[in-house]
């Protein structure tokens, strides 16, 4: 038995006054002290949702949600105690300088006088906002206020930090920094629960990863389990000069170890995921301009390295030339496209 | 998995620090624009009295004595318009769009204590406004009518002025949509200004009945007749016992509907 969990979510249900359909749709998972756990998933899946009930902004319809043993309806006040959020947009206050944002916040949770003023300072200096503690955040850039908000969210130590898109709209840089920050949270033990439409920053930061959609939680593990569950979603991409054969198509079909193949269109130079994570190859590449070479996808029980000899031999033998060879390894996002049938910016 | 055993609750203490580290931010925030501050809740008035006060005296369009049942109405009408504003706009803006008020409703304090936080500094700023009117009184008017024996009367209109100016404020703080804000000034604040026996006496509206009856609706109006019972009891008002019967019931209904629109903008 794993630790004891730190949240608690059973049978969660939100529907929301005149919505047909139930936000969040009897879900339920764990979390253990000092995971960092993940809800993956598209706009209006239920996550922010399902994040709302457990920092108490959001009643349920049904189910239970349990933070730190405290049930967030009957004792909400408890609850926050223990909490703190960082939301998507800022929300921080526009009346008062950055230091006096994290001094108020640390006095509304009870930090006495020179606590506070202590550990605003050492805050600041951890995330870089010294210099600028004194100014106001109107003029915050999108990084700057995001920094802000975890160094706000930390004046009072709360055991689990809530986290919704984190790095949203944040450039490469920041995006960052703010994951660095995170990873060092987490190396102190803090609880983190992020929610995420990018697949990279759950595979990168999440010790387990809930996929939901329409509500419901659709698969739960970490983040390699998730992806191994996809064996059959390696993938080869061969592209060859010459005519199109389909005869060729047949005999790749028949190759030991190809469970299928696929005639592709052009593959677009850095087609797969956004900026961000070059080199991961992810859903299926949107079609270019055909330029009248050969190119197949197979999709593989085994591995994909020792078939390239094999392959590059059929081929020849049709009078084809093997130019290009991309390997394809499942992503969190596969993971979700296998579920769901779209894609996370669908 | 078994839960980890749950806390000890949150004491009283801790709930108070919260509620007051809340009310402690506000008045922080009004400390360092204190100008500003003072400037809203000190031109409005001043213009008041010194246009029909001064300027309208001098000109022999208003009688003797018009001063003296002004400004008891324009110290009600200082102290509910002050109350609402302090209250309305900036709960629109946190709701609506800067969210700040998000940061405060996590404090470990219940929702209701959010909401009665903005209500106590609402009367604050209330009554400090309320009683920078009597120096300003007397430096526009020269002197101002002041009885000594109308001390509780006065506390207690100032008390019910902010009370219905704060009630009123967290109800359009909650009910108004950011991009209606402008609506709150024609549709709110102008009515409530005019027919709120500020610059009248009610029983003098005797001859034009239909006012008489729409200006019977503001609970501003018995925040003014209070003070003139209270600061110049010769002019004939609406009885004090009166205005009480209208505005405790007024108040907790008002505050009643405030707090559930605050309860719903806050917890979805």
């Amino acid at each position: 038995m794993a630790a004891d969990a730190i949240l608690e979510v059973s049978e969660l249900v939100k529907r929301y006054p005149r919505s047909p359909v139930n936000a969040v749709d009897g879900v339920s998972f764990t979390v253990a002290p000092g995971e960092v756990f993940g809800l993956l998933g598209p706009n209006g899946a239920g996550k922010t949702t399902t994040v709302g009930v457990l920092t108490t902004r959001v009643r349920p319809s049904g189910g239970a949600a349990r933070i730190g043993g405290v049930d967030v309806v009957v004792d909400p006040v408890l609850a926050r105690r223990q909490l703190a959020v960082v939301p998507q947009r800022s929300n921080l206050d526009r009346s008062l300088s950055i230091r006096d944002n994290l001094i108020f916040h640390a006095a509304y949770h009870g930090v006495p006088a020179r606590e506070r003023e202590r550990r605003a300072d050492e805050v600041l200096d951890q995330f870089g906002l010294l210099d600028r503690a004194g100014t106001k955040p109107d003029f915050f850039s999108g990084g700057q206020s995001q920094r802000v908000m975890i160094a706000r969210a930390l004046m009072h130590a709360p055991k689990v930090l809530f986290l919704d898109e984190p790095t949203t709209g944040l450039d490469p840089a920041a995006r960052l920094f703010v994951w660095d920050r995170l990873r060092e949270l987490q190396a102190d033990g803090v609880t983190l629960l992020l929610t995420t439409h990018d697949m990279d920053e759950a595979g990168a930061l999440a010790d387990r990863v809930g996929i939901m959609d329409h509500g419901k939680l659709l698969a739960l593990d970490t983040p390699d389990a998730l992806m191994r569950s996809l064996q059959d979603e390696t993938t080869l991409e061969l592209s060859a000069e010459g005519r199109a054969d389909a005869a060729a198509v047949d005999a790749l079909a028949a190759l030991p170890g190809v469970a299928r193949v696929e005639r592709v269109q052009a593959v677009a130079n850095g087609a797969g995921p956004p900026a961000g994570a070059p080199g991961q190859p992810g859903a299926p590449p949107p079609p270019a301009a055909d330029d009248g070479r050969f190119r197949v996808r197979l999709y593989l029980a085994g591995d994909a390295p020792q078939l390239v000899a094999p392959a590059a031999a059929i081929l020849h033998e049709h009078g084809l030339v093997l130019g290009d060879v991309k390997f394809g390894s499942p992503t969190l996002e596969d993971v979700f496209i296998h579920l769901t049938g779209r894609t996370l910016r669908g | 998995m078994t839960a980890v055993a749950a806390p000890a609750g949150v004491g009283r203490a801790t709930q108070r620090r919260a509620f007051f580290a809340v009310l402690y931010r506000d008045v922080y925030v009004t400390y360092r624009e204190l100008p500003a501050f003072l400037a809203q809740v000190i031109l409005q008035p001043l213009f008041m009295l010194f246009v029909f006060g001064k300027v309208l005296r001098s000109l022999g369009y208003t009688q003797h004595g018009y001063t003296d049942l002004l400004f008891p109405g324009l110290v009600a009408l200082t102290s509910v318009l002050t109350a609402m504003q302090t209250l309305a706009f900036p709960l629109v803006a946190e709701f609506g769009w800067t969210r700040e008020i998000e940061d405060r409703l996590l404090a470990p304090m219940p929702t209701s204590f959010v909401a009665l936080e903005k209500v106590v500094f609402a009367m604050l700023r209330s009554f400090t406004a309320a009683l920078v009117m009597i120096p300003v009184g007397i430096l526009i008017l020269g002197s101002i009518p002041w009885r000594w024996a109308g001390l509780p009367l006065f506390i207690a209109g100032l008390v019910f002025g902010a009370l219905v100016g704060a009630a009123l404020g967290l109800l359009m703080g909650t009910l108004v949509q950011p991009s209606r804000i402008n609506l709150l000034f024609s549709l709110v604040f102008t009515p409530l200004l005019f027919t709120g026996c500020s610059q009248y006496p009610w029983p003098s509206l005797s001859s034009l009945r239909w006012f008489q009856v729409i200006t019977a609706c503001n609970p501003m109006t018995y925040v003014s007749e209070l003070m003139r019972a209270a600061l110049v009891p010769e002019v004939p008002h609406i009885r004090p016992w009166v205005c009480f019967a209208v505005l405790v019931p007024a108040v907790t209904v008002l505050l009643t509907l405030g707090l559930r629109g605050f309860f719903r903008r806050a917890i979805d």
